[in-house]
């Protein structure tokens, strides 16, 4: 057993129950299979466990994810050459974007908005009182549903799509239709930015320089290719010019990316993801520097919890025992089939920006349903017909593509399409307790062969949903 | 990196098209990509596979082209064909049994990879092994991929009763010493076949 833990005799009294027999039956696959993953995984002398949204875009998505963790510790894969765990992020900066204070819930360094010495340290950073820190803020589910609501009336977003890639797309419409005024800031014209009342011309990645931090907690110098064509500019002079016309210039008063990097490294000292000891300078002539490294002659950290010292206060990994629960909306008679959504090598999020080049158009030009002959025969589905993917929340109507290599129980919808050809028009708004992630992966649906679109929205373009 | 090989990893291969789209922007054949990206039926797989020129030993394009269109450097590179002497008959584009050569009606003329001979001349990679997102294809040397890969390199081929030794390699599982068509690429046999054993359908019903 490794050594640094806590809590392993819970986690085995908890495992107990399930028997690859109890597993198989809760995930529908057989128990030889699970024994034979757990014959590769056992004796294997290193191992590297990562994962994307699959385990995590559900209602008990956190769980999914404590339970890979209690195998990687259990079996001590972690803290040395050839182990560890990872989630990969959905975007290119998730991992910089959630470690430096851009949930609602957190302050730089991964700090917890909530905790006093915390909010004390960064409003001594920024020179700001610390009762001018907000509270705890809504996370995107929870703000769609409060804007909905009409408790919140205004809302300024940037780069966010979510009329394409929130789940229940419908209801983010009206939600969206209920603001009293929206400002989005935006290098294409989305779907969302339809909505706005204004529209501010932000930039892509490669017309601004910064930093961009991947999952192995590698912070990476990106650089400026391409100035912003003509009146567009870089994100984060729009955001300091609003925040002067509301009177504080003087706290947004950056000549470059390099100051406020140079604000964030004293913002981020101390905390879990320290970057304090990474200078632009040293960010340029290196291939990356990995936090924590707090002082400027550390060479940062390739690989955490080396010398088996773990993060919590008794420097243990802790076991956290998870039980199963059935996922929000399970199919049932009326709705029989699972409809689970995704992504296409060839589209990134909610498309605006690969949805208008060329190559990627013509790679997958659009969003289809994977499904089993079995279950196509039963619908009298055949490859390319249209089919209506509907759930108690609204549809979809896109190709099928008959494919032996997914589940007879269930289809798969890309979801990078918007309007008529988005799967979250029918995917579920429930979200699990702890991350607030919502549970894109399952939801109820039922399928109809259906004649190929012929009305307005599938006239234009394929880029803006059409189907020619 | 004199001593760098190219090394093709199927398994590797998530289907990006980052090697065709970087291939197509080349100066020396601009708009067109010199590689094929294989597809296998989508409805019995996954699988996808980058198929660059495999640069024969002795190549059998060369051999049946009736112009003397095709040559290979002293370094092992099988070029495209020469302008002047190309007949555009594509006996080439049929004989290859990696299914290579293309040819350009618009230009009357065969072309191909030539593993980005301009690049390597002045000591840079092939294009497409710099853009590919999952090392599905590789420049690197015979120790970095055998200290990096499960798999082995090899540049032994069967096809039927030919023979073929190339300048790339490709990955297999260790047990494999040479790519023999028909056997070890299909690695089954005709009745576990009708069991289709790659159906998810039939693989969820239970294993043996």
């Amino acid at each position: 057993m490794f050594k640094p833990t806590t809590g392993f005799d819970q986690l085995a009294e908890s495992v107990k129950k399930y028997t690859s027999e109890y597993s198989s039956k809760i995930a529908g696959v057989p128990a030889e299979m699970i024994v034979k993953a757990a014959e590769l995984w056992g004796p294997a002398p290193t191992s590297f466990l990562m994962h994307a949204r699959g385990i995590e875009h559900h209602t008990e998505g956190v769980d999914n994810c404590m339970a890979a963790i209690n195998l990687v510790v259990a079996t001590g894969r972690i803290g040395r050459e050839g182990c560890g765990y990872a989630m990969i992020t959905g975007q290119g900066n998730g991992q910089g974007g959630r470690e430096q204070g851009q949930k609602c819930d957190q302050l730089p360094g991964s700090r917890d908005i909530s905790n006093p010495e915390h909010r004390k340290y960064i409003a001594g950073v920024w020179g700001v009182e610390e009762k001018s820190i907000p509270q705890k803020g809504l996370s995107a589910i929870p703000l769609v549903e409060a804007i909905h609501a009409g408790k919140i009336k205004g809302l300024i977003s940037i780069c966010f799509n979510p009329v394409v890639s929130l789940p229940d797309a419908n209801f983010v419409r009206e939600a969206l239709e209920r603001l009293e005024f929206f400002t989005c800031i935006d290098f294409f014209l989305s779907e969302t930015a339809r909505y706005a009342d204004v529209v501010l011309a932000g930039s892509l990645m490669e017309e601004d320089e910064g930093t961009t931090t991947n999952v192995e907690g590698r912070v990476i110098r990106h650089r400026k290719a391409v100035t912003p064509p003509a009146e567009a500019r870089e994100d984060w002079k729009i955001i300091c010019e609003i925040a002067g016309r509301l009177g504080y210039a003087e706290k947004f008063s950056y000549p470059s990316p390099k100051e406020m990097f140079e604000e964030l490294r004293i913002a981020s000292k101390g905390g879990v993801s320290d970057y304090y000891g990474m200078t632009w300078e040293r960010l340029d002539e290196s291939n990356g520097l990995f936090w924590p490294c707090p002082e400027v002659g550390h060479p940062g950290t390739p690989r955490l919890y080396e010398n088996g010292k773990f993060g919590h206060p008794d420097g243990r990994a802790h076991f956290i025992p998870v039980e199963w629960r059935p996922s929000d909306e399970m199919p049932d008679e009326e709705y029989p089939v699972i409809l689970t959504t995704g992504r296409v090598v060839s589209q990134f999020l909610s498309g605006t920006q690969t949805r208008r080049i060329g190559a990627l158009v013509d790679q997958t030009s659009q969003p289809f349903c994977e499904i089993h002959p079995r279950l196509a025969d039963k619908y009298g589905i055949a490859d390319g017909d249209f089919v209506k993917v509907e759930s108690r929340r609204g549809n979809v109507v896109v190709h099928a593509k008959v494919v032996k290599t997914i589940r007879p129980d269930t289809v798969f919808v890309p979801y990078h399409w918007p309007l008529d050809r988005s799967a979250n028009n029918c995917t579920n708004r429930a979200i699990d307790p702890v991350s607030n992630i919502p549970e894109f992966k399952i939801c109820a649906v039922r399928l109809s062969k259906v004649e190929q679109p012929t009305d307005a929205i599938a006239k234009l373009e394929v880029q803006a949903g059409g189907v020619r | 990196m004199s001593d760098a090989a190219f090394f093709i990893d199927y398994s590797r291969c998530i289907g990006c098209e980052a090697c065709v789209n970087a291939c197509g922007e080349c100066d020396t054949h601009r708009g067109t990509s010199m590689i094929h990206l294989e597809t296998i039926e989508r409805r019995d797989s996954v699988q996808t596979a980058p198929q660059i020129c495999m640069h024969c030993e002795d190549p059998i394009c060369a051999q049946v082209c009736p112009a003397d269109a095709i040559k290979k450097t002293p370094d092992g590179v099988v070029q495209s064909s020469l302008k002047p002497r190309c007949i555009g008959c594509s006996n080439c584009v049929l004989s290859c049994p990696f299914g290579v050569p293309k040819y350009m009606s618009g230009i009357d003329q065969m072309m191909k990879c030539d593993m980005c001979y301009d690049r390597g001349s002045v000591g840079k990679q092939p294009m497409c092994a710099t853009v590919c997102p999952s090392g599905a294809l590789t420049y690197t040397s015979m120790e970095e991929i055998q200290r990096t890969r499960q798999g082995i390199p090899v540049n032994s081929w069967k096809f039927g009763a030919e023979e073929v030794k190339t300048k790339v390699y490709v990955m297999v599982p260790r047990e494999v010493t040479k790519v023999d068509i028909g056997l070890v690429q299909i690695q089954t046999t005709p009745s576990v076949l009708q069991m289709d054993p790659y159906d998810v359908a039939l693989m969820l019903e239970g294993m043996e």
